[in-house]
Order: structure tokens, then sequence, then C-alpha cells
């Protein structure tokens, strides 16, 4: 029987620790520092966790339930594009769902997730204060309004050619 | 303090400021139900996360219901717990809650035990409207070696949570996700054996569905003892007599340890022993070791580890080893009773009876869902057989007397047998906080002063319930200063002392559980009610001052089993088979 170990990158430490420390290691801080966290790494994966845990001397459980609870934290990669599709009233009003189906369907993922070549990742929000261009969808920084299912082609295939 | 006048249900009650409906309708005899909500009063621990909404009531004034758990009175307040408002909201609370629930009661461990089942009798439910919009969670079964977990009956109530974290300070259970996803697990849904639980089993103690239950190893003792060619040996566990009547009608503090013994032997034990026996030979031991560190430290020896902490509840041994491991050289060397007496009975009493190892079966009943894991622990096996096969609660043990149809109270009462079934009073109260201390008082002043206690064996200074308790016993002129915790988040208040080097005592007795062992995750449910763990306490030393032999050192059986065949206390065939060592078991962030 012995201890169980859990291995984190030393410039990963260094980074958690220092942003632990900003907000001066204290364990009511939890939610700042995980958003600080994610800011920087992109999301939370289990060893990130497993380390503000340790500054902040909380049970590591308790951060993953804050970690789950909240839908704004993920423990899964970002695509270098981040889709989010507005499903706040005004937008769902207006067919988000609809637009919403077809990004699913042409990139092959579940809203939460992923695609396998790392491009791209799907989310909903709720809101973006641009109810007049209902509905919206954001790409990374950029937002695309009065979106329709026949215009999510051409919004992806901007990003795959400049990728080309 | 400031009084407030409420009416409820047509009642009229003055309490203090600040009391909630809850507790001011209880002052009136008016018991509001409840599922989310447990006060364990003896010890502290309130949940109220106002969650479940099964204790809505109508407050004049008020548009919306009241949570009559979370929600403070106010002078002059009118409240009314059974309009046909109050009930309806409480029908459909519950049918909210067991829309997405499983309904397999009938083979659900918990069935006839389970409050949320005791609120669906008592309301009446025949079906469950708008089941078919729930989302039923299919979390897969975690099996640990103690405890099982079975997400899909988790309502939410969080009392584990509270357990877990606020009154043990384990932080093994959190809340996760939201929803119909929502659950309490450890960290990344890991399975318990991987996280920091002690496997105290106070989360199983408090948990009202069927989501937190105890291995169950019924099913193996059974078939050991249709096996012809094994050696069947029991050992019970101080704490399960002063219990066990709980569940065959019998009100709590009932000793039944005669009808136990019988019980037993008529399910086919071919030994019926004692756990207190071990208990006798721990306090040699361990009576010993505190003499020789004390002698030590006044010699002036600066090395020498003081206090000394008892090491009998493997909860709180695994406590240490998660949480505190830079300590885990404090806790005295000596193993535990029950695996004490599962050495002795695989050499010692195996030899006298000409018996293989391999062909002994030694099965603990304890009040303890802990004991199963420490069973299963490496060091406890030889040429991986393990010293005790296998642990069983006070609650298995009352399922297989109920299966084979014995009525307790019909039973005769029976001696346990001889040589593992002697004991003395000091043995016995190893099941109550306290205890163990106070048996290794009666026997390291004695050792130590070369006086006879006679009339003064009774330290009362160490008997109660408080969490922490402080007392210091003359030893002829010498000051020995005593510290007791019971429950691992008062352990750790005077760990924290030792490490800041604050600490003033020479020995400390902890135990994991509320009360002790009493109190242990095995036990009859106490439902919230932790009168019946006072009760159990004073039944233990009941039982202490029956005995006619109360101090350790004096056991007959005790001194044959040195003479015979280990020799001196802390000596090499003591050391071998009645000591052990802790081991870092820490979570450690390191650099990849």
């Amino acid at each position: 029987m012995s201890s169980i170990k859990v291995k984190v990158k030393e410039k990963d430490l260094n980074k958690i620790k220092e942003i632990c420390s900003a907000h001066g290691n204290e364990p009511g801080e939890l939610i700042n520092v995980l958003q600080q966290t994610q800011e920087h790494f992109g999301y939370l994966p289990a060893e990130v966790q497993e380390a503000v845990a340790n500054e902040l001397g909380l049970p590591v459980a308790k951060v993953y339930g804050v970690v789950t609870f909240y839908s704004f934290f993920t423990m899964i990669p970002q695509g270098e594009h981040p889709i989010s599709i507005c499903t706040g009233t005004a937008c769902y009003v207006r067919g988000a769902d609809n637009v919403l189906q077809e990004f699913k369907r042409q990139l092959g993922i579940e809203v939460g997730e992923t695609t396998d070549d790392g491009k791209f990742s799907l989310n909903c929000l709720r809101c973006v204060g641009a109810c007049g261009l209902a509905p919206v969808v954001l790409v990374g920084d950029k937002t695309y309004g009065r979106v329709a299912p026949d215009g999510v082609r051409e919004i992806l295939a901007e990003y795959k050619k400049n990728e080309e | 303090m400031e009084k407030v006048q409420v009416t409820i249900d047509d009642k009229q009650v003055e309490v203090p400021k600040g009391t909630t409906i809850y507790k001011a309708a209880k002052e009136v005899g008016i018991d509001i139900p409840v599922l989310c909500y447990m006060n364990l009063e003896d010890i502290g621990v309130e949940n109220k996360p106002g969650g479940c909404r099964v204790c809505s009531v109508e407050v004049e004034g008020r548009k919306n219901l009241a949570p009559a758990c979370a929600t403070e009175v106010y002078d002059g307040m009118v409240v009314k717990t059974h309009t046909m408002r109050v009930i309806n909201a409480r029908r459909t609370v519950v049918e909210f809650i067991l829309s997405d629930h499983p309904k397999d009661c009938l083979t659900c461990k918990k069935s006839g035990n389970c409050e949320l089942q005791d609120l669906a009798i008592k309301l009446g439910i025949r079906e469950i409207p708008g089941q078919e919009y729930a989302e039923m969670s299919t979390y897969k079964t975690d099996y640990s070696p103690s405890i099982v977990r079975e997400l899909d009956k988790c309502i939410m109530c969080r009392r584990c949570e509270k357990m877990c974290n606020d009154f043990q300070t384990v932080g093994a259970l959190y809340a996760f996700n939201r929803g119909f996803d929502s659950a309490v697990a450890p960290a990344f849904e890991m399975d318990l054996q991987y996280s920091p639980c002690t496997y105290c089993g106070q989360c199983v103690a408090v948990c009202p569905t069927g989501a937190l239950t105890e291995v169950d190893h019924s099913r193996d003792l059974i078939d050991a003892i249709s096996d012809p060619d094994t050696t069947v040996v029991a050992q019970t566990a101080p704490a399960v007599r002063a219990a066990l009547g709980e569940e065959f009608g019998y009100e709590p503090g009932t000793l039944v340890t005669g009808k136990m013994v019988s019980a037993l032997r008529r399910l086919g034990f071919d030994y019926v022993f004692d756990t207190d026996f071990a208990a006798d030979l721990t306090i040699v031991e361990e009576g010993t070791e505190l003499l020789d560190r004390l002698s030590k430290y006044l010699d002036g020896d600066q090395e020498v580890k003081l206090p000394m902490l008892t090491s009998c509840c493997p909860a709180w041994v695994r406590f240490i080893e998660h949480h505190f491991p830079e300590m885990k050289d404090i806790p005295s060397s000596a193993r535990s009773p029950q695996q004490m007496f599962g050495s002795v009975a695989k050499t010692y009493f195996a030899d006298k009876i000409n018996q293989k190892r391999e062909k002994m079966v030694v099965v603990s009943i304890m009040p303890c869902l802990a004991k199963k894991y420490e069973s299963q622990r490496d060091e406890f096996k030889v040429d991986d057989n393990p010293d005790v096969d296998f642990s069983v609660t006070t609650r298995e043990l009352a399922h297989l007397i109920k299966e084979a149809n014995f009525h307790l109270k019909d039973m005769e009462e029976e001696d346990f047998d001889k040589p593992m079934g002697e004991s003395t009073g000091a043995g016995v109260i190893f099941g109550t906080t306290g205890g163990v201390i106070e048996a290794a008082t009666r026997t390291a002043y004695e050792m130590y002063t070369g006086d006879s206690l006679n009339d003064g064996i009774e330290f009362e200074q160490l008997r109660g319930f408080e969490a922490i308790r402080k007392a210091s016993v003359d030893f002829n002129g010498t000051t020995i200063n005593i510290g007791i915790a019971h429950g691992l988040g008062n352990a750790r208040k005077l760990l924290d002392e030792i490490k800041e080097g604050k600490s003033e005592f020479h020995a400390i007795e902890i135990m994991a559980c509320p009360g002790g062992c009493i109190g242990g995750g095995g036990q009859p449910l106490h439902h919230n009610d932790t009168s019946i763990l006072k009760a159990r306490q004073q039944a233990i030393y009941q039982e202490d001052k029956n005995k006619p032999i109360r101090k350790s050192h004096e056991n007959p059986e005790i001194k044959k089993l040195y003479k015979e065949y280990l020799g001196k206390p802390l000596g090499e065939k003591a050391h071998k088979l009645l000591h052990t060592q802790y081991f870092d078991l820490s979570r450690k962030i390191e650099i990849d």
C-alpha cells in the first residue's frame, strides 16, 4: 500500500500556485480560482482540479462538485474554434434549436463535446444581449446574427478554409 | 434569550428567537414529516438544506409554502401543518422524488428500513404521475471493500455529505452534477477505494434510502457454515450485544449477550468466541507499550513518541494514513482486537484443536463497516489467507437470525465457549468512547504503581458523550494526561494540536464513530435518534459491572495464552502476531 501520486507539469503547477496565491489561497475563492484557471488552460482536467484542491486545502471531491455544477466549467478541452449557440428565449423562439441540430449533424458531436480533430467544440449559452440579431451564434469571439440552418455550412467552411 | 410566541395547528408555543418551525412544532408534540433533514442532537450535527420540501407547511400571510426544517419562526407566526394544500404539496414532492427513483423495492437492501419507502407508504402513493418525463440515471454500482454505492437510489438529501465533510472532515463524498444527473460521489466519480474514504460508514448510517449500504457477506458465511470440512469460529464485538436486540423489538440499551451466543450456535458456528477476549489482549500489549514509552519519556528520552494514540479503530487508522501520514508512527503498534483475535485463533487455537489454518474460517460480528476493509488488508494475511476471513455487521447478523426464523426473545441465554470467549469488564467497555483508554488505565495503573485499584476501578472522568474530553489520572504522584475524541473531525483537532507541539497529553483515545463503536456504521439504524446511542453506552457500562473480573491483565485465559504460547507482552512472538505498522496512503501532487 502506498500513497496516490497525481502528476502535474511543473509550469502548470506554478501557474496554478500563482492563481491560488493571488486569491490568498482562500477556500472561499474557489469559483474565482477555477474561472481563472480555466481561462489559462482552456478547460479543467482532473490533475488541475487536484492541484487547485491541494493549494486551497479543500477536498478534491468538493472542487469536482463545483466544476460539474456550473455549466461554465468544462473538463473537456475546447476546440480551436469554440462554437456557442444562444438558446436564450429570443433566439430559441426564432429557431436556435434548428440551428443547433444542424451544427450537431454537420460536426457529428453533441453539446459539450469536441470534434476528434480538435478543431470545433459545441456549447449552448443563454443570451449574449444581442436579441435583435436572434438567433445568434458565436465562434470564438466572432458573432453571427440571424443564422438559419442552411447558413451553418457556410460558417463552418470559413474556419475550415482558413486552416488550409 | 429573546422569546417569540408562535401558533402551530392552534397550539400556542413560546420558543427562543431563531428556532425553526420544525423544532417549535416538536415542542408541542407536532411531528412534521421530513426526508432530507437530519438532526443528530447529541453530536451537534444538523443537516437542513431545505431541498426536498417534504416538510412544507402553510404560514399565514405567506404566499408560498415554507420548509419547516429551514424556516425560522417570528413573533405572532401562525403555522398550519396539515391543511389539504400542505398534504397535496407533500404528496407531489414525494411523487417527484419517486419519479426518477428505481422501483425495485422488493429486492432492495433497505426495504423495510427506508425513509423514502416509509413516506410513500404513509402518503399512500399508488401511482406516479409524470413518471414518463423523468430521466432515470444509470450510474454503475461501486463495490468498495466495505461500502456499496448505488447512486441511482440517491435522492440528494446530502446527509452523507454532511457526515463525511463536516463531522468526519474526510471529504470523500460531495454532490456533483445538477438536475436529474446529480448525486453524491468522490471526485471524478472515482471508486470509493481510491478516494480518501476511511470506511467509517457514517454515510451509510444516515442514508435514508438504499444508495449507500454495507457490503453483504451473509452468503459467504452461509457457505462457510455449510462446508463440513471447515471449522467456523465467531468473534463478537462488545458493541453488538448492546444493539442487536433493537432489531428484535427490544428497547435500545437492552443487553442480549446470552441470546446472541445461543443464536450464533444454532446458526451452526463451531465455536462462539468473544472479541472482548482479544480486547483484553490488546490492553495488555497496548498498556505495556504505553508504560514503555512513558518510562522512557520520564527517564529523559526526547525521541520517544508521545502522546501515544490508540489503534483499535480501523477507520481512524485509515484517517491518519490518508490525512496525517507524517504522524503515522505515533499510534500504538498494537493491532485491533479483531485482528489479534484472528491471528491467535489461526495459530494458538488452531494448534489446540489440531486444525489446519486453511480449514479455519474466522468470522467477526462487528458494529463496523471499516472492519470489513481491515480484515482484507495485506499485512493481516499469511500466504494470502486472511487472519479474519470476513466480517459481518450487527445488521447482517440480525438478517441471518431472521432468515433462520429464530425468535431472539424466545432463545435461551448461553455462555461463550472457552478459551477465547473468556473476557473481563475492561474488554467490554471497548465498545464505547472512553472505554479503551479506561481499560488501558486500569491495567497501566496497576502495572506502574504496583497497587491494586480495588473499588476505584471506574474512572468517571473518562466517561461521557462530549466530543472531546480531557482528564488527568494520578499514578501515585505521576500525573497522566489523557485525551479522548470520538468523530474524526474531533480527532483532527487533537492531531492539529500535536502537530503544532501544543499537545499536553500522554495518551489519546480516538474512535471514528459518534459514541464509539456503539454508533458504528454497521449497527441497527438510529434514524436520527441519537438518544439510542446513549442507551447503548449505558448498556456497555452495565455489562462491565456484571463481570466478575474487570481488569484485562487478570483474565485467566489471557495469562494462560502468554504462559503457554506468547511469552511476554511486546516479546518476539507477541510482536509478530499482535503488532502492525502503518502506511502513507495520502494523495500527493508530483511534478511530471
